[in-house]
């Protein structure tokens, strides 16, 4: 007997040996170990046996099953194994093809500068206020001390509507409008930026372009002076343009400020050394600037005895184009996808 | 304006160098565009032609010995005025003219060292150049000294700064006003103008008849000058118009361009004889006709000022001058007129005929003590270059309020304003330096402010005056001290951009300016479109109301420059009229076309792909279940199939879908949002809802029903049916095709049930699907697909 489970387990052994798949594996099983397998009717036949042979050969059996059954596990373990890594190689894809997406977004650079400048003065305590693009003559001119029959109310200059309507020629209506709004007559830091509109279209003026306007008035015992308007400036330049930017203030006229003031900004390209960009002057024009005019916070509501301050503006889209490198204006308004998509990521700090 | 440095140097005593005194007048406010010398020519000197042949290869060149002081110089001449004995302007080699660099070489086998210039060869502008100026080489006069500069020798070694004034400094549009802020930016005092003459015979106002009959002519000086010889002008006369920008044309003319470009007063001259002795000032009658001195009829309006003999006008005041009484070379009897007219109406009149130097004058606004200077100078030079007989008297009208005006300021007052501690000295020293004459009483000063200075009239005039010539660079800035706090913004639309962005969407910049036939699509609101009173182009005529037009126009640049993925979007305004109210709206509008997902597995955008734009971006702002996309009557530019209103809380807001196919055969889709009025809608607190802690159930579910059926409403019935346990419901596929009735779809639904008390078992879902599928099959005579 001892023999026969010798043969049969090595019988066995060969047979599992030869297995290659799951399913053969799952069968051989049956046929080895199964209830109908040669091993179990070996243990039937164990009753035939004397009392001390017994015990022997049952364990005999039950170790050629132990034995057998182990085997079977590893093989088992193998062909999963097997089976898994013939997955995996099935899976393999080209992690080099594109991927699937939406392309990212972008944010107009024009649309860029504004936020710059609405952040930069709403930390230093500015309120960001707005207005109407459509203007009445009343707001965009009357009201900042350009009477009837100045040369800036010009029909050929402006886009009027009607006689009393007009397209905005400047931001400086929202001035008087938020002035006029404070009911109070409290102190007022302000910016606004927008579109405005100047009946002129050629390679370096747009009909339709932006820009930004700041206003602060207080009380005149705080004295918010031109050396204030500086150093608002400078910040402000040296923000947006480059710290290592200087500033020159160059007395000029404006009807809605006295004092009034140009700004020159040291050339973005050739840093003041003279270059075409700047006409070899090595000053680049950037913002208007100057104190309220006493007419202009009388017409809207505050006493230029007990309030006082300064005002400033510039063009939105020259920064734009110094920020990012832009030659020509009309890029800005061409919206080339190819264009906008370059403004897809956050600026750097 | 343009300045010759010679010309100011009569009046004020500088040495500094033409870029040094532009910059020095920028700093203290006055911009240039250029600044340079009248010539630009190096290596020039005076020769004298002392030998002169034909050249032997040549039939028009000449060879020429020409003495240039230190040397005797060969030069090859194709000039056919070259000739021996003649003074000539040698340019040498190396020299740099405008248009060329001359070098020494070889002309036809004989060297040639340099060579002789014609007067257009400097590079004077054209107009300025007579016949002989460019025909053929200069001759020098007999005078001229070889070796020395012809450059001087002619007078032309002047200056030009060409300024680009402030509309507000009509002052500085005269020689002796730049006199006056040069004198101030290097403290140095301004000479007297000459204005004697002798003056002779009965007075004119005797002889003469003047009249104003406008409020539009607050002065009128006239003089009468008699026997004048009309001449070619004196060189400096005529060298100084020319750097000014001015062409000379005979001794009389020029004298009063001369005079305006030194007082700024613009001078009218008429020929005595042909004027007749009378000169009204009126307003022109309406339709009144003139023949100006270019030649052509003018037809006048009522807010035309006109100088007016008895029976007919016969100048357009401050413009332009009549033919008829036009100074001609045989005149010999002169009426000068020296007038103030209305800025206002000689700019209307201007815009229409001409803008001139002399209307730009009137415009900017004139000192009356110049206007009366102005016609005692022009006698004065016709005398000693015209050989004229000034006429006794002076006809004079005077509506101006013609005083100094007094200004009184607190020096505190002035460092306040400037944020600055100047020392009181130093602020009446800006004043002398400018010659205004002040007076000190303890803490304030009263400072005279001369006529000439129209722009000073109020103490912040002043303060600007002090900074001017003080200098801002030397003012520090600093920062305002003003109480602390927080600076406030509406962030909404920047986060409505952000989450477009972040959808994938580019931001675009266009233009509100669209043709009038656009401005009525894309919408069926009632308004009046806004039409532009004097529109640049027709192209843009009109302001625009919907902004799909304006994308559309960036959508069709795109397309016909090879991109055709287009995702874009832009908040902007829409513009009205309503009734009486003038109006401007805040849109959210989107343009898509082309594809949308990228990459390996692009997808072309349709419009369930803008559907899902429009629920993100409403979602976002929290109108989530507030809003429906409604089937309406739809405008003409929307494909009626693929098109809906948006619909929050029971109004319209806005609109999406496809452009119709006959617009473009592309497939383009839209979406426009009102956002004022969707602003305006309540939106609900976010706020924390429970979860279940149990399990969900999904169960899926397809029907077919008639395709005409929306899925909005078998969702209601499935939603209504299904109870608070049927927590969402999803469509995953949509079909039609071959194994269903062509009237008929199916539509699968992905069902999550989910109760918050306990597990769901499998019993009560299959009930509630199966109630469902009954509700859905009897409402919506739906079956169910296997």
């Amino acid at each position: 007997m001892k023999e026969k489970i010798e043969e049969i387990k090595k019988q066995a052994e060969e047979e599992i040996e030869n297995i290659k798949t799951a399913q053969e594996l799952q069968d051989l099983k049956v046929k080895i170990l199964g209830k109908k397998s040669e091993l179990s009717n070996l243990l039937k036949t164990l009753g035939s046996l004397s009392a001390e042979e017994r015990p022997k050969m049952g364990a005999l059996v039950n170790e050629a099953r132990k034995e057998l059954e182990e085997k079977i596990a590893s093989v088992e373990e193998k062909i999963k194994e097997n089976l898994l890594a013939e997955k995996l190689q099935k899976e393999t894809i080209d992690i080099t093809l594109p991927s699937t997406k939406i392309k990212r977004g972008s944010k107009h650079p024009v649309n860029r500068v504004i936020e710059e400048i609405e952040d930069l003065f709403v930390s230093m305590g500015y309120d960001v206020v707005s207005g109407p693009e459509l203007e009445t003559d009343e707001f965009c001119f009357e009201r900042l001390n350009l009477p009837q029959g100045h040369p800036a109310r010009d029909m050929q200059d402006s886009f009027y509507i009607t006689p009393e309507y007009l397209l905005r020629t400047q931001t400086s209506a929202v001035q008087a409008r938020t002035m006029l709004a404070n009911e109070e007559k409290s102190p007022i830091r302000m910016i606004c930026a927008g579109k405005t509109y100047r009946r002129e279209d050629d390679a370096t003026h747009s009909h339709q372009f932006g820009q930004v306007e700041g206003l602060v008035i207080d009380k005149k015992e705080r004295n918010v002076s031109l050396a204030d308007l500086k150093g608002t400036l400078e910040v402000f330049v040296r923000k947006l343009i480059g710290k290592n930017s200087e500033l020159r203030f160059r007395p000029s006229y404006f009807p809605f400020t006295e004092p009034s003031y140009e700004v020159d900004v040291s050339c973005f390209k050739c840093g003041g050394k003279g270059c075409n960009l700047c006409k070899q002057t090595g000053w680049i024009e950037v913002l208007g600037s100057g104190i309220v005019h006493p007419n202009v916070l009388k017409m809207n509501g505050y006493d230029p005895e007990k309030y006082g301050g300064f005002a400033f503006g510039t063009g939105l889209e020259r920064l734009a184009m110094f920020k990012y490198g832009i030659p020509d204006m009309r890029y800005l308004y061409t919206n080339d996808v190819r264009f906008l998509t370059q403004f897809d990521r956050k600026d750097q700090e | 304006m343009k300045l010759s440095t010679n010309f100011v140097k009569d009046y004020v005593d500088i040495d500094v160098d033409v870029k040094t005194l532009a910059e020095d007048m920028t700093r203290v406010g006055n911009e240039y565009d250029s600044a340079g010398n009248l010539i630009n020519a190096t290596k020039l000197v005076i020769g004298e032609i002392i030998e002169c042949v034909d050249h032997p290869d040549s039939d028009h060149l000449h060879l020429c010995k020409v003495n240039v002081g230190k040397e005797v110089l060969g030069i090859v001449c194709g000039a056919p005025n070259a000739r021996k004995g003649i003074k000539v302007i040698v340019a040498l080699d190396g020299a740099e003219l405008p248009e060329k660099t001359i070098k020494k070489g070889m002309i036809r086998g004989q060297e040639s060292n340099g060579m002789l210039c014609s007067i257009a060869e400097l590079g004077l502008e054209h107009k300025f150049l007579k016949s002989e100026d460019s025909e053929g080489i200069a001759e020098l006069g007999a005078d001229a000294v070889p070796g020395e500069d012809p450059i001087k020798y002619l007078g032309l070694d002047d200056g030009v700064i060409d300024f680009d004034l402030t509309a507000n400094r009509g002052d500085l549009l005269s020689i002796l006003g730049m006199a006056y802020e040069i004198g101030a930016i290097y403290d140095k005092p301004v000479k007297e103008v000459d204005l004697s003459h002798k003056e002779q015979g009965e007075d004119i106002n005797k002889i003469f008849n003047a009249k104003v009959e406008t409020d539009n002519c607050k002065m009128l000086i006239v003089k009468k000058v008699e026997n004048v010889k009309i001449k070619e002008s004196p060189d400096f006369i005529k060298n100084r118009l020319i750097a000014s920008g001015i062409r000379p044309i005979n001794n009389v003319v020029d004298i009063s361009n001369y005079v305006m470009l030194e007082l700024g007063q613009p001078l009218h001259f008429y020929d005595a004889d042909r004027l007749g002795n009378s000169l009204i000032v009126r307003m022109a009658e309406e339709g009144e006709k003139l023949v100006t001195l270019d030649g052509n009829e003018r037809i006048l309006n009522k807010t035309d000022i006109v100088i007016a003999d008895n029976t007919h006008s016969v100048g357009l005041a401050g413009v332009m001058g009549g033919l008829e009484t036009e100074v001609e070379p045989d005149t010999e009897n002169i009426i000068i007129e020296s007038a103030i007219f209305d800025s206002v109406k000689v700019r209307l009149t201007s815009k229409k005929i001409l803008r001139s130097e002399a209307s730009n004058r009137f415009e900017k606004g004139l000192d009356p003590v110049r206007t009366v200077m102005a016609a005692e100078r022009a006698c004065k030079l016709l005398e000693e270059y015209a050989c004229g007989n000034v006429v006794t008297g002076t006809i004079k009208y005077d509506k101006t309020n013609n005083k100094d005006k007094e200004i009184n300021i607190s020096f505190q007052n002035i460092n306040d304003v400037l944020g600055t501690v100047i020392p009181n000295e130093e602020i009446l020293n800006v004043f002398r330096k400018l010659g205004f004459s002040y007076k000190v009483k303890g803490k304030t000063v009263t400072v005279t402010v001369p006529s000439r200075r129209l722009d000073i009239s109020i103490k912040e005039d002043l303060i600007e005056e002090v900074s001017r010539i003080y200098g801002v660079d030397n003012i520090q800035g600093k920062l305002p001290v003003v109480p602390m706090k927080k600076g406030s913004y509406d962030k909404t639309q920047r986060e409505i951009r952000n989450k477009m962005i972040a959808l994938g969407l580019n931001e675009t910049l266009s233009y509100i300016l669209i043709n009038d036939k656009e401005v009525n699509g894309y919408t069926l609101d009632k308004f009046e479109a806004l039409k532009l009173l004097d529109p640049i182009t027709e192209d843009r005529n009109t302001l625009r109301y919907s902004m799909i037009p304006s994308l559309y126009k960036i959508y069709e640049y795109n397309y016909s420059h090879g991109q055709k993925d287009v995702s874009i979007f832009e908040i902007g305004k829409g513009f009205y009229k309503k009734g009486e109210i003038y109006g401007e709206d805040t849109k959210l509008c989107v343009l898509m076309s082309g594809k949308y997902l990228h990459g390996l597995k692009p997808q072309n955008v349709d419009f369930y792909i803008i559907k899902g734009i429009a629920e993100e971006i409403l979602d976002y702002l929290g109108y989530a279940g507030r809003y429906s996309f409604m089937k309406q009557e739809m405008p003409k530019e929307m494909h009626p199939g693929q098109s809906a209103m948006i619909n929050v809380n029971g109004t319209n807001i806005g609109m999406i879908g496809k452009i119709h196919p006959s617009i473009t055969k592309e497939d383009v889709y839209v979406l426009e949002i009102n956002l004022d009025e969707l602003l305006q809608k309540k939106v609900g607190k976010m706020k924390y809802k429970e979860i279940s802690k149990f399990p969900s159930v999904k169960k899926d579910v397809a029907f077919v029903v008639d395709k005409a059926l929306t899925s909005k409403e078998i969702e209601k019935v499935i939603k209504s049916a299904g109870g608070s346990l049927l927590t969402n419901i999803e469509v995953f596929d949509v079909y039609t095709g071959s194994n269903l009735d062509e009237n008929k779809k199916s539509i699968a639904y992905a069902l999550t049930f989910e109760d918050t008390k306990k597990t769901l078992t499998d019993e009560e879902t299959n009930a509630l699907l199966d109630k469902i599928i009954d509700t859905v099959s009897k409402k919506c005579n739906a079956e169910i697909r296997k």
